[in-house]
C-alpha cells in the first residue's frame, strides 16, 4: 500500500518537474534571456598579493601605517571604520605616544561636561573611528544619493576582498564605446563613474585616488597602484585583526592533532593486532 | 538486545560497587559503550560517522553556549555583538569560528553518515525505528541551523529567513497568517530574532535526547555492518571498548584535522561574504542562497517554475522541497529487498551511485543562481530524486536478484577456510 501510494506521488512530483522543464525550455528556446551589460561587461578582481596571504602569512606594518595613512587622508572623508578603535592601532606598530597623538588628531563626538550639550572633541585611544557624517541622510545628500559604507569589515563583505577594493579602486575607465554601441540604454548616469569590477558597473564613488595624494613618511612613491595596494592590505587588517594570530594557533593546533592522531592509528593497530587475519597466502 | 555473551560489568573499587548498588550509572555506559556492548567485527570507516556526529553535537553545545554568554539577541545590536565576540571577546574569533564550521562539519558527517545507511540499507527492519529517529534528528538539525544562521543578522540572516519563512506563505489560506505567527510580524525583526535565538538555543538539547533514543534504539538489534548479515555467533562480534573506541579516537583525529584546518586557515570559506554586511531590509543581495548544507533541497524548491492547473508553482516547490526529506521516513517500506548491504545487490548499488551523483547536482544548482541551465538541471535531478526513491527503489527490490550473501561475519572476514574459522573462534574477547 505504502509503495503504491508512493508511486503515485513519485510519479506525481516527477511529472510536475518536467513540466516546469518543458515550459522553461521552451520559452528559452523562443525567448532567449537578453544580455545584460552586467552580464558582459564585469570583471573579475586582478589577483592581488599581501604578505598577510597563506598559511605563514605576515603582517607587513610599514604597508598597513602606510594604507592607515591612505585612509586617514583619502577615505574617512566618506568612509566610517567603526568596529575599530584608535588603541588597536598599536598593532601596526606605532608606539603609544603615537596611537595617543593620532587619536588626537581625529575630531569625535562628545558631551560638554559643563552644559550636557553636544560638541565636538579630540579623540583618544579608547574612541572608535568617527564616522564623517552625522547620519545616513547627510551621507546621502553628499554622495549622489549614495552612502558610502563602513570599511571595516570590506574585506570580508565583497568575494576576494582584498583584491576586490585594489581592483576596484584602480579600474575606474572611461565606457568602452563597444559597450554604448551594444547597450545605448546602459550609458553611466551623471554623479556615477564606469567601474568594471563593481557589480552594476556605475558607482556612486568617484575616483578617490590619484598620483601623488599621500606622501609616505617611507619615501615609497605614492602611484594610485600603490596607495590601492597598501589600503588594501590596511582594509585586511581592519577586517580580521586576529588574522595572522589565528594563523600561527592554527599551525600549533595542526601539529598537535597529527602527532596525536598518528599516536591513535599506531595504538588502533595495536589493540586490533590479536584479532587481525594475516591475509592467507593464495592457496 | 543483549547478547548471552556480552560481558558483565563487575565493578572491583569499593565506591564503583557502592556507586552501582545506588546509581548504575558506570553499568549503562560500560552496555553502552564499553566492553558490554558486543559489535560486528567487519565494521568499516563508515561506521565512524555516528560517533562523529555525537562529537560534533557536543562541540556545537559547547562552543554554543560560551557564544552565548557575549550574543545579544537584539536587531539592533546582534551583528555588532558578533563582532564584539570577533575583536574583544579573549579567543573569540575562535569560538566563533569553531562554532560556525562546526555547523557545516556537522552537516558533512551526518550526509555521510545518511549515505552509509542508504548504501548499506541500515534503514531496513529490524532498524527501521533507529532510522525514523535519524530522520527526526536531521529535521531538527536542519531547524536549527537555519535559526543558527539568523543570528549574526547579517544579509543573508535575513534574506535568508525572509525567504525561508515566506515559503508558509505558499500554503492556501493559512499560510499568511502562519508566516506572521512565526515570525511575530511581517518581516523578520526583533520578534523573530529572539524566537529563533531562544529555539536555537533549545534544540540542540532536543536533538541530545533524541539521539539517546536513537541509540537506545539501535542497542536493541545491535549495529549492523558492511555485509549486512545479522550476527550469528561469539565469533561474529568484538567488544566496543577497546576495539571501536580505539578505532574511533584515530577517525576522531582525522576529522579534527580536516575541520581545524578549515577553522584555522579558511574559516570563511562556507560562509557567504553578504553575511558580513549588516542586515537591510531595503536592500535585496543579489542572489539570496542559503547555507550550503541546504542547496539540495533549495534546487529543489526552486526546480518547480510552472504552475500546473489550479496549483501554483510555489506551493508545488514546497511541497516537494519537505517531501524530499518526507520520503526518507517511508524507506523501510519502500524498499523491501530482503538483502541489506548494497554490495550484494548489483542493480540497487549502480541507482545507489546515481543518486550521489543527483545529489551533487543538486547541490550545485542550489547553490547557483536561478538562471539557465541550472534551473533545467535541477529539473532533471528533481525528477530523478523522487523517481529514485519512489518508483526505482520499490521496483529494484522487488525484480533484482542479489548475489549470494557469505554465511556469517566471521566467515566474510577470515573466509570459509575452516581453520581460519577455528582460530578466530579461539580468539579471547580480550
Ligand atoms: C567622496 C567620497 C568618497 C571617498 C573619498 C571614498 N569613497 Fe569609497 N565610496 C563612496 C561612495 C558614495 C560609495 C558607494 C558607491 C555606490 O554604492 O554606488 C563608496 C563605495 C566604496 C566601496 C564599496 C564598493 C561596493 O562594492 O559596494 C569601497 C570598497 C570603497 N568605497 C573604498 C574606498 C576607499 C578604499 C577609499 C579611499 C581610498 C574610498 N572609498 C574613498 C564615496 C567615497
Ligand atoms: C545542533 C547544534 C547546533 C548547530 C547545527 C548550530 C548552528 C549554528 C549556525 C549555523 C550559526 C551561525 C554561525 C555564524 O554564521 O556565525 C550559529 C550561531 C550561533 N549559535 Fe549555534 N548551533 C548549534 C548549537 C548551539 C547551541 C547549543 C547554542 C547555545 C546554547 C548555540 C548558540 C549560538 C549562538 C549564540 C550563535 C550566534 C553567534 C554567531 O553567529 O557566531 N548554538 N549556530
Amino acid at each position: 500500500m505504502i509503495r503504491l501510494i508512493g508511486f503515485f506521488v513519485g510519479v506525481a512530483f516527477t511529472v510536475a518537474v518536467l513540466w516546469a522543464f518543458a515550459t522553461g525550455a521552451y520559452t528559452a528556446a523562443t525567448e532567449p534571456a537578453a544580455p545584460t551589460a552586467e552580464h558582459e561587461f564585469h570583471r573579475t578582481p586582478r589577483p592581488l598579493h599581501l604578505a598577510s596571504d597563506g598559511p605563514f602569512g605576515r603582517w607587513d606594518l610599514q604597508q598597513l601605517q602606510r594604507g592607515y595613512q591612505v585612509y586617514k587622508e583619502v577615505c574617512s572623508a566618506c568612509h566610517s571604520l567603526k568596529y575599530v578603535a584608535f588603541r588597536d592601532l598599536a598593532q601596526l606598530g606605532y608606539t603609544e605616544a603615537e596611537v595617543k597623538a593620532t587619536a588626537a588628531s581625529w575630531t569625535v563626538p562628545g558631551i560638554d561636561p559643563v552644559t550636557g550639550e553636544t560638541n565636538t572633541r579630540p579623540g583618544t585611544p579608547t574612541d572608535y573611528f568617527p564616522s564623517p557624517f552625522p547620519n545616513d541622510i547627510a551621507a546621502r545628500a553628499a554622495n549622489n544619493n549614495a552612502i558610502p559604507p563602513d570599511l571595516s569589515l570590506m574585506t570580508k563583505a565583497r568575494h576576494d576582498g582584498a583584491a576586490y577594493v585594489h581592483s576596484l579602486l584602480t579600474g575606474y575607465q572611461d565606457q568602452p564605446a563597444e559597450l554604448l554601441k551594444k547597450f545605448p540604454d546602459a550609458k553611466t548616469g551623471p554623479g556615477l563613474h564606469y567601474n568594471p569590477y563593481f557589480a552594476n558597473l556605475n558607482l556612486a564613488m568617484a575616483p578617490p585616488l590619484s598620483d601623488d595624494q599621500v606622501t609616505y613618511a617611507d619615501g615609497t612613491k605614492a602611484t594610485v597602484d600603490q596607495m590601492a595596494t597598501d589600503v588594501a592590505a590596511f582594509l585586511t587588517w581592519t577586517a580580521e585583526p586576529s588574522l595572522i594570530k589565528r594563523k600561527q594557533t592554527g599551525w600549533a593546533v595542526m601539529i598537535f592533532l597529527v602527532f596525536a592522531t598518528i599516536l591513535a592509528w599506531f595504538a588502533k593497530k595495536q589493540v586490533w593486532a590479536p584479532i587481525t587475519p594475516k591475509r592467507p597466502k593464495k592457496d | 538486545m543483549s547478547f548471552p555473551w556480552a560481558k558483565q560489568y563487575e565493578p572491583k573499587a569499593p565506591l564503583m560497587r557502592y556507586l552501582d548498588e545506588k546509581l548504575p550509572l558506570p553499568r549503562f555506559l560500560y552496555n553502552a559503550v564499553g566492553g558490554g556492548y558486543p559489535v560486528p567485527r567487519n565494521l568499516n570507516y563508515w561506521w565512524n560517522f555516528g560517533v562523529l556526529a555525537g562529537f560534533c553535537l557536543v562541540l556545537q553545545i559547547v562552543t554554543g553556549v560560551i557564544l552565548a554568554m557575549h550574543f545579544a539577541a537584539n536587531a539592533g545590536v546582534a551583528f555588532n555583538s558578533v563582532e564584539h565576540i570577533m575583536r574583544d571577546v579573549n579567543w573569540g574569533w575562535m569560538l566563533r569560528y569553531a562554532h560556525a564550521n562546526g555547523a557545516s562539519f556537522f552537516f558533512i558527517v551526518i550526509y555521510i553518515h545518511i549515505f552509509r545507511g542508504f548504501f548499506y540499507g541500515s534503514y531496513k527492519a529490524p532498524r527501521e525505528m533507529v532510522w525514523l529517529l535519524g530522520v527526526v534528528i536531521f529535521l531538527l538539525l536542519m531547524a536549527t541551523a537555519f535559526m543558527g544562521y539568523v543570528l549574526p543578522w547579517g544579509q543573508m540572516s535575513f534574506w535568508g529567513a525572509k525567504v525561508i519563512t515566506g515559503l508558509f506563505g505558499a500554503i492556501p489560506i493559512v499560510g499568511e497568517p502562519i508566516q506572521i505567527w512565526l515570525l511575530g510580524g511581517y518581516a523578520p525583526d526583533n520578534a523573530a530574532l529572539n524566537r529563533f535565538f531562544s529555539l536555537h538555543f533549545l534544540l540542540p538539547f532536543v536533538i541530545a535526547g533524541v539521539v539517546i533514543l536513537h541509540i537506545w534504539a539501535l542497542h536493541i538489534p545491535g549495529s549492523s555492518n558492511p555485509t549486512g548479515v545479522e550476527i550469528k555467533s561469539e565469533s561474529d562480534t568484538i567488544p566496543f571498548h577497546p576495539y571501536y573506541t580505539a578505532k574511533d579516537g584515530f577517525g576522531l583525529g582525522v576529522f579534527l584535522i580536516a575541520y581545524c584546518l578549515m577553522v584555522f586557515f579558511l574559516p570563511n570559506f562556507m560562509g557567504h561574504p553578504d553575511n558580513y554586511i549588516p542586515a537591510n531590509p531595503l536592500s535585496t543581495p543579489a542572489h539570496i542562497v542559503p547555507e550550503w548544507y541546504f542547496w539540495p533541497f533549495y534546487a529543489i524548491l526552486r526546480a518547480f517554475t510552472a504552475d500546473i492547473l489550479f496549483v501554483p508553482a510555489k506551493l508545488l516547490g514546497v511541497l516537494a522541497m519537505f517531501s524530499s526529506i518526507l520520503v526518507w521516513f517511508f524507506l523501510p517500506w519502500l524498499d523491501k529487498s530482503p538483502v541489506r548491504s548494497g554490495h550484494y545487490r548489483p542493480v540497487f548499488k549502480k541507482f545507489f551511485w546515481v543518486l550521489v551523483v543527483d545529489m551533487a547536482v543538486l547541490f550545485y544548482c542550489g547553490g547557483a543562481p536561478a538562471e539557465e541551465p541550472y534551473v533545467m538541471l535541477s529539473q532533471i535531478a528533481t525528477a530523478y530524486y523522487f523517481l529514485h526513491f519512489l518508483v526505482i527503489l520499490p521496483i529494484v527490490s522487488m525484480i533484482e536478484r542479489p548475489n549470494p550473501l557469505p554465511f556469517s561475519i566471521t566467515e566474510a572476514v577470515l573466509g570459509s577456510d575452516d581453520k581460519a574459522v577455528m582460530a578466530a573462534n579461539a580468539t579471547p574477547a580480550t
